[in-house]
C-alpha cells in the first residue's frame, strides 16, 4: 500500500487528498484553488521536500511506460513515474545505461530531474540535468509545456532540481550511455588519512568513471574509510543483484547505538583483507548495494531518522575536516557516511545542489532536539565555508541556512507554479512572503 | 508465442503482462476502447522490443464486432499464437440491483464478449493444431457473494467455459489458461477501500505471462487466493448466505 511518506519517515505530514495519475492523455486539473498541489514518485527523498501536509499528492508512479526507445543512438523518452529499476532492465539488455545514476534505482525518472541527482561519475559527467534532453511540464493553467534547452529554456533550468514546484513533468527525454557489459571492473583501496583519501581522487579522477567512498564517522583521530573506484568492462560473468531482503518491521530505535554502530564500522573496514582488492561486479551490486534491503529505512525505528549531505568547496578543507570532528565527537553519527569529490561540470539546473567539492552524506537516528541542536551546528560551519546542504535529503534546515546556501532561490520563486508547493518550500520560504 | 492478440488491453494487468512478451519480441494486436491509452500502450510496448503492435478501437459490447475480431487478428499479424482477453469492469453491484439493464450490460461485457471471443479463437487453434487462450477471470467467481454477486456470475460463466473448453481442446495441443486474481490494486479498484492481501497490476501481470508460457491451467495470484478460493468453497450454503461478504 502506498504510505505517502518520506523515507527518513521525518516529517510527519498529512495530505489532504491524494490524486493518481494513470495516463498522459487524462485531463489533470492542477488549480485546485487553496489547497497546493504536489507531484509524489516513490518517496525516496528524505525529508520534506516530497510532502505536502494539508495539500494535495499528485500520485505519478502509474505513468510509467516508455514513450520511444532509439537504440541506435541511446536516446530514450519514458514516463515520469518509471523507475530506474524499470528503465534499467529495458536499457541494460541493449547495451545502454543511465548517464548518472544515484545510490538507489527505486526513485522515479521525474524525480531524478527534480531533484538533479548525482553519482559516482559526478567528477566525468556533471548531474542527471546533464543529460536531459526535454521534457515536458504540465501547469496549473492547463498548458502542457514542452521544455529543453532551445524551448521555454527558463522553466527548463528551474524544473531541474525544482523540486516539483514548477509543475508536473509528464514525460523525460534523456541521453544514455553505451556499455559493452552490465558489470564493472571495481577496486577497492582502504585509506587511513585523509591525505591519503584525496591522493586516491587525485589519480583516479581521470582514468576512473566511478568513483565514491565509505568513511567511518564514528572514529576519532585520523579519518579512515574505503575508496572504491570502478569502469565498466567489456567482460560479464558477474552475478546480479539478488533477490532482496525486506526489512519486515521497525526496529526499536535503540537498535543503533553508537557501540553497535561502532562493531559495524569497524567489521565493513577489517572485513577486506588486504588494503587493495580489485574485480569485475554487475552493476546492480556495485550503484544500488543498499536495495538489496528493501524498506532499509526501518532499521531506523518509528522516529526515523535525519541524513544530512553537505558540500564544501576544495578550499574548505578545513571547515569540512571540522564538520567530521564534531559529528565524531557526538557519536550520533550512523554507518551510512559516503564521501565524494564533485567535479567542476555545471549543471543546468538553477537550485542544482552539486557544485565543485566535497560532499558528504550520512544518516542520524532522530533522537530528537540533541540530533537537530547537531544538524544547527553543522550548518553554521557549512555556511561559513561557503558550502550547502542538499534538499532533496533535508527535513530541518532553517530558512536563513537554505536562503544563504541558495541565494539564487529568489529567481526560482518567480518560475514556480502559483498552485504548487511543498512543506519543505514553505518552511524555508517562512516569513519571506513568497 | 510470437502473435497475440490482447482484448481490454489498456488494463493495468494486460500492460503488465504484454511487457514480459514485448521483451521476447512478440507481434500484438492489441484492443480497446480509448484511442489515446491504446496508443500509450502500444508505444511502451514497441520501446520495449515489440516486433510489431496494431491497434483497434473496439467497444466490446458489440458482439459481433467481437466475433470477427480474431479472423482480424489473424489477418493483421500474419496469423495468431495466443488470445489474452483482459476485458473487463467491476460491476456496481447495487445498482445492478435495480436495474437489469444495467446487469445484462455488465454480464455482456464481463461474460458474453469474452465467451464469443474463446469460441472464435477456439476454432481457429483447433484447425492450426496449437495456441493458447488466456482470461484473466476472478477469485469473485468461485462463490456467488451477496456483495458482488453479478460480476462473481460472468467470472463464473467464463471459467466454466474455459474449463470445457480445455477438455475439448487438450487434444489439439491447445493451452488454456484461467487466471484468477484477488484484490489487485488497479484503476478499475481504485475507488474501493484498500483491503488487505492486495497485489500489484505488475506482479500479476508476470504471473499471467508465466501461465501462459507454461500452458498453466488455473492459476490463483498471488498463490496464497488458492485456499482462500478452497475455504470459500467450503463454507456450508446456510452459514454462507448469513456472511457479509
Amino acid at each position: 500500500m502506498p504510505s505517502y511518506q518520506s523515507w527518513g519517515r521525518l516529517p510527519k505530514a498529512t495530505p489532504a487528498a491524494v490524486r493518481r495519475i494513470y495516463w498522459r492523455s487524462e485531463l489533470v486539473d492542477l488549480d485546485l484553488g487553496t489547497p497546493p498541489v504536489l507531484p509524489f514518485g516513490l518517496g525516496r527523498s528524505y525529508g520534506d521536500s516530497c510532502l505536502n501536509d494539508g495539500g494535495v499528492l499528485i500520485d505519478t508512479s502509474h505513468l510509467s511506460r516508455l514513450i520511444h526507445f532509439d537504440s541506435e543512438r541511446g536516446i530514450v523518452r519514458a514516463e515520469a513515474g518509471i523507475s530506474l529499476e524499470r528503465l534499467l532492465a529495458v536499457i541494460v539488455p541493449r547495451g545502454w545505461f543511465l548517464p548518472v545514476s544515484p545510490g538507489t534505482q527505486f526513485v522515479t525518472l521525474a524525480g531524478a530531474v527534480a531533484n538533479d541527482i548525482h553519482g559516482k561519475n559526478h567528477h566525468r559527467a556533471g548531474t542527471f540535468g546533464c543529460h536531459v534532453r526535454r521534457f515536458e511540464l504540465w501547469r496549473s493553467d492547463g498548458t502542457r509545456r514542452e521544455c529543453s534547452p532551445d524551448e521555454n529554456a527558463e522553466l527548463f533550468r528551474a524544473t531541474i532540481a525544482g523540486m516539483g514546484l514548477t509543475g508536473l513533468i509528464s514525460w523525460v527525454e534523456i541521453q544514455l550511455v553505451r556499455i559493452a557489459s552490465p558489470c564493472l571492473q571495481m577496486e577497492r583501496i582502504r585509506f587511513r588519512s585523509f591525505e591519503e583519501y584525496l591522493a586516491l581522487e587525485e589519480e583516479s579522477s581521470a582514468d576512473y568513471e566511478y568513483t565514491v567512498s565509505w568513511v567511518d564517522c564514528l572514529r576519532s583521530g585520523p579519518m579512515r574509510g574505503l575508496f572504491q573506484r570502478a569502469n565498466f568492462s567489456a567482460g560479464g560473468g558477474a552475478r546480479g543483484i539478488r533477490r532482496p531482503l525486506r526489512v519486515p518491521f521497525d526496529m526499536p530505535s535503540f537498535a543503533l547505538n553508537s557501540t553497535v554502530v561502532k562493531c559495524f564500522n569497524q567489521a565493513i573496514f577489517q572485513l577486506q583483507r588486504r588494503d587493495r582488492i580489485s574485480r569485475v561486479t554487475h552493476y546492480a551490486p556495485f550503484f544500488y548495494p543498499l536495495d538489496r534491503v528493501l524498506d532499509w529505512n526501518r532499521i531506523y525505528g518509528k522516529r526515523g531518522f535525519y541524513q544530512y549531505q553537505f558540500l564544501v568547496p576544495n578550499d574548505a578543507e578545513g571547515g569540512f575536516q571540522e564538520i567530521l570532528r564534531r559529528i565524531s565527537a557526538s557519536r550520533q553519527g550512523s554507518f551510512l557516511a559516503i564521501l565524494k569529490r564533485l567535479g567542476r561540470i555545471a549543471s543546468p539546473g538553477l537550485m542544482s545542489f552539486p557544485r565543485e567539492g566535497l560532499t558528504l552524506a550520512l544518516d542520524f537516528p532522530n533522537r530528537g532536539q540533541t540530533t537537530l541542536d547537531l544538524l544547527e551546528e553543522l550548518d553554521d560551519v557549512v555556511r561559513a565555508a561557503g558550502g550547502c546542504v542538499y534538499p532533496a535529503k533535508d527535513a530541518r534546515m532553517s530558512a536563513a541556512s537554505f536562503q544563504s546556501y541558495y541565494p539564487q532561490w529568489k529567481e526560482f520563486s518567480h518560475t514556480l507554479d502559483p498552485r504548487f508547493s511543498s512543506s519543505f518550500w514553505r518552511r524555508v520560504t517562512a516569513g519571506a512572503g513568497s | 508465442m510470437n502473435r497475440i492478440l490482447i482484448t481490454g488491453a489498456t488494463s493495468a494487468i494486460a500492460q503488465q503482462a504484454a511487457r514480459h512478451f514485448a521483451a521476447d519480441r512478440a507481434a500484438f494486436l492489441l484492443v480497446g476502447r480509448d484511442p489515446d491509452k491504446l496508443a500509450a500502450v502500444a508505444d511502451d510496448l514497441r520501446a520495449r522490443g515489440a516486433k510489431e503492435v496494431d491497434t483497434v478501437v473496439v467497444d466490446l459490447l458489440d458482439l459481433a464486432r467481437c466475433s470477427r475480431l480474431i479472423d482480424e487478428a489473424v489477418e493483421r499479424l500474419g496469423g495468431l499464437d495466443a488470445l489474452l482477453v483482459a476485458q473487463g469492469t467491476l460491476p456496481d453491484q447495487a445498482a445492478c440491483e435495480v436495474d437489469p439493464e444495467l446487469t445484462l450490460r455488465e454480464l455482456s461485457l464481463n461474460a458474453m464478449g469474452p465467451i464469443t471471443l474463446l469460441l472464435r479463437a477456439a476454432a481457429h487453434f483447433e484447425t492450426q493444431r496449437s495456441g493458447c487462450l488466456a482470461v484473466i477471470t476472478s477469485v469473485a467467481g468461485v462463490r456467488g457473494r451477496r456483495t458482488n454477486y453479478v460480476y462473481g456470475a460472468a467470472k463464473a460463466a467464463v471459467s466454466t467455459v474455459l474449463e470445457g473448453l480445455r477438455g475439448r481442446m487438450g487434444e489439439a495441443g491447445v493451452s488454456v489458461v484461467d487466471i484468477r486474481p484477488g484484490f489487485v490494486e488497479t484503476p478499475m479498484t481504485a475507488h474501493l477501500p484498500k483491503k488487505p492481501l492486495v497485489a500489484t497490476a505488475a506482479s500479476v501481470g508476470e504471473r499471467v505471462y508465466r501461465a501462459m508460457a507454461s500452458g498453466d491451467a488455473v492459476v490463483y495470484t498471488p498463490w496464497f487466493w488458492r485456499w482462500i478460493a478452497l475455504a470459500i468453497q467450503l463454507i456450508p450454503r446456510s452459514i454462507f448466505a448469513k456472511l457479509p461478504i
